[in-house]
């Protein structure tokens, strides 16, 4: 029922890294304006990107989907407020890479007009399905960071399922929007999470939070005394800062003291983790019936002049949210999306906002200077002891320098969840992490290779295979004609020599008239198919036209002469 | 808006490896201080000769390397290695003994294989194998006592005079280690009875384990813990060595009428400084938290065989080297349990 | 004498039991790999165009097994194909044999200009994996994920409608670069730390 009596584990490495989560924590959550134009990016989340529903210039309303996730693994997408649909087309989207993929363009009418809505109806004694269809038909992901579609993970059988746990760590620094967020919604969120304890029915629930955010660990307890009686069990137990306690392994290491098996999910060991963010919206849409159109971001860093959190409607450009935060464009150096420590930056301020931006740093040069020249390798062994995965971060490194993959793969490269603990703590400045997505990402492209390799190998051989086995068919009625010839030659050798035909002594004789029909006959349909291809040709206006009809009249001499001696032989 | 576009994290601890360096070198400071008041200023002397002679040679070859030499320069790499190299060696062996140690110990063990951090084995102790082989004679004839067994110390100009020019006057100030000394004596003595030198309890014979040298490795004793405090490397390597070595004193050499005594293997030769300064020497080491435990272990079982049974008086610099060789193979066979595997990967990956 | 005698019989023993004891091991502990062709035909690229001179891949790693072939003659797998070639059989890379080809840096796949194809079915013979769809008189297309980039389809073509197209980064397949400031070098300009 409270805190108290609760063991906690530790995980091994993990860094104290600077917090600087104060600045955005001073004022309230702030709603965004709306802004002239929202650009929806149709893959928001992990999975197959959603199928655009709506066309350029239908009228849309606040909350209607505009993008239908079909396959198992995807996300609906709703139109954030009322408008028209603008263009459909590639334009430049969150993501590290730096490239395009199809947005809608909603042009905002700002009058926010909504379509009908309303959540379930005594949401609790619902049964689980309809739950998780609501979930689904809100378009959640997850809203932590890596954006998995909410209603897959809801959707684990809850017989395999004992724990869940609420992920409210929060620990890179600058981001506070899961903080803000529980200071005040803390009500909302413990309603989201009898929610998910309706769907999962887990015996037990943790809700893990950092303890730098007395505020939010206030007003879920406060929440928690005042929504339920004390049969609850909904635990806020209050970790331990440390980065990275709010990955998701690292965080059931702490709570449970298990470790989700290597390329397996939390759910083999019985636990399922959800971000609080993700919580809340679970509420508002099994509740009230809002499907997932904005989220809390944090508008932070050296180069905005009054940081805080806003609600901001999805596709909203991150230019209009900083300029309402009094960014100095001229100061920004580095525009970051995520936190500091695993976010990545964009190259246009043009990037909209999507479902998994907690944060904005629009940094200063002082802030986040140019890094540093890298040195040379020396082996101190800082980043092992930083690193929370147990890896040997100088081992992979001299790997991935020598582009050394199989080594890499031995030792166990594939685990490290690219925290940048082993990075923050170099002393000779080398981008650790950097060298580990360039061999993953060659590992992945190597895997691939390979089996594209094998794929055409198999192909190759069946290929060959048919042409065997046509070669031999082949030569099998070869010889079966020769042999049906031979026998018939030596029938006519036994018989007495015929007087011959003609003054042609060798072929003549030999020729059966049915044979010679048969010839004919086969010449004719020749002649007839090459005419109707001619025909076709000579329609469509073809170049080969003129070919075909060389290759008509061939067949029509060859007829022709097959006639000739058919009668010939038949005379 | 000109923006960055990098990979994460975009957060950094500020410094660099020119910072870890200068940390060693501050550590090393109240080391530096004991040994010049107990043995006076041949060990300041040597810094000199050896730091001029490293920067030099450091910039000579990143120079013939095309590397930019001031870059390279500020991370106090070669600086480090002639410290360390300079306060292993006796303090007044002649000039070019130093030199050629520190010319050996950059050029050839450290450039020759590629730079900082690609070396196998630990300069500073490479170029001490080195002269320690080559000029038996200088190298452990070059000792003082401590200056309080002499009737004016060492004077500066004196030191400046033994270490550069005439060697005449050396063996007035020169006397044998108290760890060879008990050696060589413990096959004919007893215990009380080799403990009667001064170098041991002093001219006066008040209870101590060997005259300044005690107080030498005190000092580096807390300059190592000032770099644990500062995290510049693990408790591992540090005190599986201490642990081993003291382990062995115990078992083997627990009568001290026939063997060495723990008080000093530990207090009395250069155990303190290769313990903190010289075994913890990153590049060299061995990197798992496993695997320092047994480096630094066998550090110390090779430094009480060598020192027992073997012909050099300390045993520090070859104990290093021996382990340096092993350093890789322990890496492999030593790696710690991944997160979310069921056992640690043992070596490296099999050839298919 | 005798001593001369019973040093050879020493050693003939000796001799026999040491060859004993290493046919034995032979045996018992053989490696049962895969035959030297089978691991060279998996280190080959699999793109079966015969810059080899050979008409695939595994003709050609049956060649090189037979120790009558060099191993540069493959411009798909280039330099990197060429060492791990090297490293099996335990010989010297040498450089790619510029007579067979150059080794292209991007993956190239076939497309068929298809308003232009006449459907004469000669690139689908052409085909060494079959990649390629179409009949007679009809518009072919390339099946462009089994594509292994050949090159064979081009030149029998009569209208030249096919092209080889750089296959483009996807979000899928991008991933960061390896660092690039590995190497320092006198000339780059020294920032001040």
């Amino acid at each position: 029922m409270n805190m108290h009596h609760f063991k906690l584990y530790d995980f091994d490495g993990g860094i104290h890294p600077e917090q600087n989560k104060s600045q955005s924590t001073q004022l309230p959550i702030t709603t965004a304006k709306i802004p002239q134009r929202l650009i929806l990016p149709i893959a928001q989340h992990i999975g197959a990107p959603g199928n655009p529903a709506v066309k350029p210039g239908d009228k849309v309303l606040k909350g209607q989907i505009i993008a239908k996730g079909e396959d198992f693994v995807s996300c609906n997408l709703h139109a954030p407020t009322s408008g028209i649909v603008g263009v459909i087309e590639d334009r430049e989207v969150p993501h590290q890479s730096g490239m395009s993929a199809t947005c809608i363009e909603i042009i905002t009418d700002g009058k926010d007009t909504w379509i009908d809505h309303q959540g379930l109806d005594n949401y609790l004694e619902s049964d689980a399905a309809s739950l998780i269809d609501c979930i689904a038909q809100a378009g959640i992901s997850g809203m932590g960071g890596a954006g998995f579609p909410t209603h897959v993970k809801a959707s684990i059988p809850a017989s395999k399922i004992n724990t869940l746990i609420i992920n409210a760590a929060e620990c890179e620094p600058y981001i506070t929007s899961d903080d803000l967020l529980m200071r005040e919604y803390a009500m909302d969120i413990i309603k989201g999470i009898e929610i998910l304890q309706r769907i999962l029915l887990p015996e037990q629930c943790y809700i893990g939070i950092e303890d730098n955010k007395p505020q939010a660990i206030e007003a879920l307890q406060i929440a928690l005394k005042e929504n339920l009686d004390d049969t609850h069990n909904i635990h806020v137990v209050v970790i331990p800062t440390k980065y990275p306690s709010g990955g998701e392994k690292q965080l059931i290491q702490i709570l449970t003291g298990k470790e989700v098996p290597v390329a397996g999910i939390p759910a083999d060991i019985g636990i399922v983790c959800q971000n609080v963010g993700t919580v809340h919206a679970i509420y508002q849409a099994v509740a009230l019936g809002i499907p997932l159109i904005s989220r809390i971001t944090t508008i932070t860093g050296d180069a905005v002049s009054s940081p805080q959190n806003y609600q901001v409607l999805l596709g909203t450009p991150v230019t209009d949210v900083l300029s309402q935060a009094n960014a100095q464009p001229n100061k920004v150096k580095r525009l970051i999306m995520g936190g500091p420590m695993m976010g990545f930056t964009i190259a246009s301020a043009d990037t909209p906002i999507t479902k998994t931006s907690n944060c904005i740093i629009a940094a200063s040069d002082q802030e986040l200077p140019d890094p540093a020249m890298e040195q040379a390798c020396i082996r101190c062994g800082m980043c092992t002891q930083a690193c929370p995965a147990q890896l040997l971060p100088q081992q992979l490194y001299w790997f991935a320098k020598s582009s050394n993959l199989e080594q890499a793969q031995a030792h166990n490269i594939s685990d490290c969840i690219e925290c940048g603990a082993c990075s923050y703590v170099c002393p000779s400045n080398i981008p650790l992490v950097q060298y580990y997505r360039f061999a993953k990402g060659e590992i992945k492209q190597a895997k691939s290779d390979k089996k594209s390799s094998e794929q055409a190998k198999l192909r190759f051989d069946i290929r060959n295979a048919r042409l065997d086995r046509e070669t031999a068919e082949k030569d099998a009625k070869r010889k079966a004609r020769a042999e049906a010839a031979a026998k018939k030659q030596a029938a006519k050798k036994a018989a007495p020599p015929a007087t011959p035909a003609s003054g042609d002594a060798t072929a003549e004789p030999s020729v059966d008239t049915e044979v010679l029909k048969q010839k004919v006959l086969a010449a004719q349909t020749r002649v007839d198919k090459a005419r109707e291809r001619l025909a076709m040709a000579q329609e469509q206006n073809l170049e080969t036209a003129d070919a075909l009809e060389l290759g008509l009249n061939k067949q029509i001499d060859k007829l022709t002469a097959a006639q000739k001696s058919l009668e010939e032989a038949k005379s | 808006m000109n923006l960055l576009n990098i990979s994460s994290p975009h957060a950094t601890r500020s410094g660099n490896t020119g910072n870890v360096m200068l940390t060693v070198l501050l550590a090393l400071i109240p080391g530096i201080i004991t040994l010049s008041y107990f043995f006076g200023p041949g060990h300041l002397i040597q810094i000199c000769i050896a730091s001029a002679t490293a920067i030099g040679c450091e910039a000579l070859v990143l120079h013939l390397r095309k590397k930019p030499i001031g870059f390279y320069l500020k991370d106090y790499s070669a600086l480090l290695t002639a410290v360390l190299l300079a306060i292993s060696l006796p303090p007044y062996a002649p000039y070019w003994v130093t030199m050629v140690a520190t010319l050996f110990a950059i050029v050839i063990a450290k450039h020759l294989y590629g730079g900082l951090g690609q070396n196998p084995f630990n300069p500073a102790m490479v170029g001490f194998a080195l002269v320690l082989v080559s000029f038996p004679v200088e190298m452990t004839t070059s000792w003082s006592a401590p200056s309080a067994l002499l009737e004016n110390g060492i004077g500066v100009a004196q030191a400046l005079e033994i270490i550069f020019s005439s060697r005449e006057t050396i063996d007035a100030i020169t006397m044998a280690t108290p760890l060879d000394l008990y050696k060589n004596q413990v096959e004919i003595a007893t215990a009380s009875e080799i403990y009667q030198n001064p170098l041991f309890n002093g001219p006066n014979q008040e209870a101590s384990i060997a005259l300044g040298w005690q107080w030498v490795n005190v000092a580096f004793l807390l300059g190592g813990a000032f770099l644990l405090w500062k995290k510049i490397f693990t408790w591992h390597v540090p005190v599986s060595l201490l642990l081993s070595l003291s382990l062995l004193s115990i078992f083997i050499g627990w009568d001290s009428d026939s063997y060495v005594p723990i008080s000093l293997h530990l207090f009395a030769g250069a155990t303190m400084l290769g313990a903190f300064f010289i075994a913890t020497d990153p590049v060299t080491a061995s990197t798992t938290p496993l695997g320092k435990l047994i480096y630094g272990a066998g550090i110390g079982v090779l430094i009480y065989i060598i020192r027992t049974w073997g012909s050099y008086p300390d045993a520090v610099a070859f104990a290093v080297l021996l382990m340096n060789f092993a350093a890789p193979l322990i890496d492999q066979y030593s790696q710690p349990r991944t997160y979310g595997h069921k056992k640690a990967v043992r070596g490296l990956a099999k050839k298919d | 004498m005798s001593l001369i005698l019973i040093s050879i019989f020493a050693l003939v023993a000796l001799a026999i039991l040491f060859g004993a004891i290493l046919g034995f091991a032979a045996v018992r502990f053989k490696v049962e790999g895969n035959p030297i062709v089978d691991q060279l035909d998996a280190l080959l690229p699999q793109t079966q165009c015969g810059q080899c001179s050979y008409p695939g891949c595994r003709p050609y790693a049956q060649a090189i097994s037979e120790g009558n072939e060099k191993i540069n003659k493959c411009p798909p797998g280039g330099e990197s194909t060429i060492a791990a070639i090297a490293d099996l059989l335990g010989v010297d890379p040498e450089p790619l044999d510029a007579e067979h080809g150059e080794e292209k840096d991007v993956t190239l796949v076939a497309v068929i200009r298809e308003d232009e194809c006449i459907g004469c079915t000669k690139c689908i013979q052409a085909c060494p994996v079959d990649a390629i769809l179409g009949a007679a008189k009809q518009m072919h297309t390339v099946i462009s994920d089994e594509c292994t980039g050949c090159d064979l389809c081009v030149e029998p073509c009569p209208v030249d409608c096919i092209d080889m197209i750089p296959v483009g980064t996807t979000m899928q397949s991008w991933h960061w670069p390896k660092p690039a400031a590995a190497q320092m070098i006198a000339t780059d300009k020294v920032q001040t730390i």
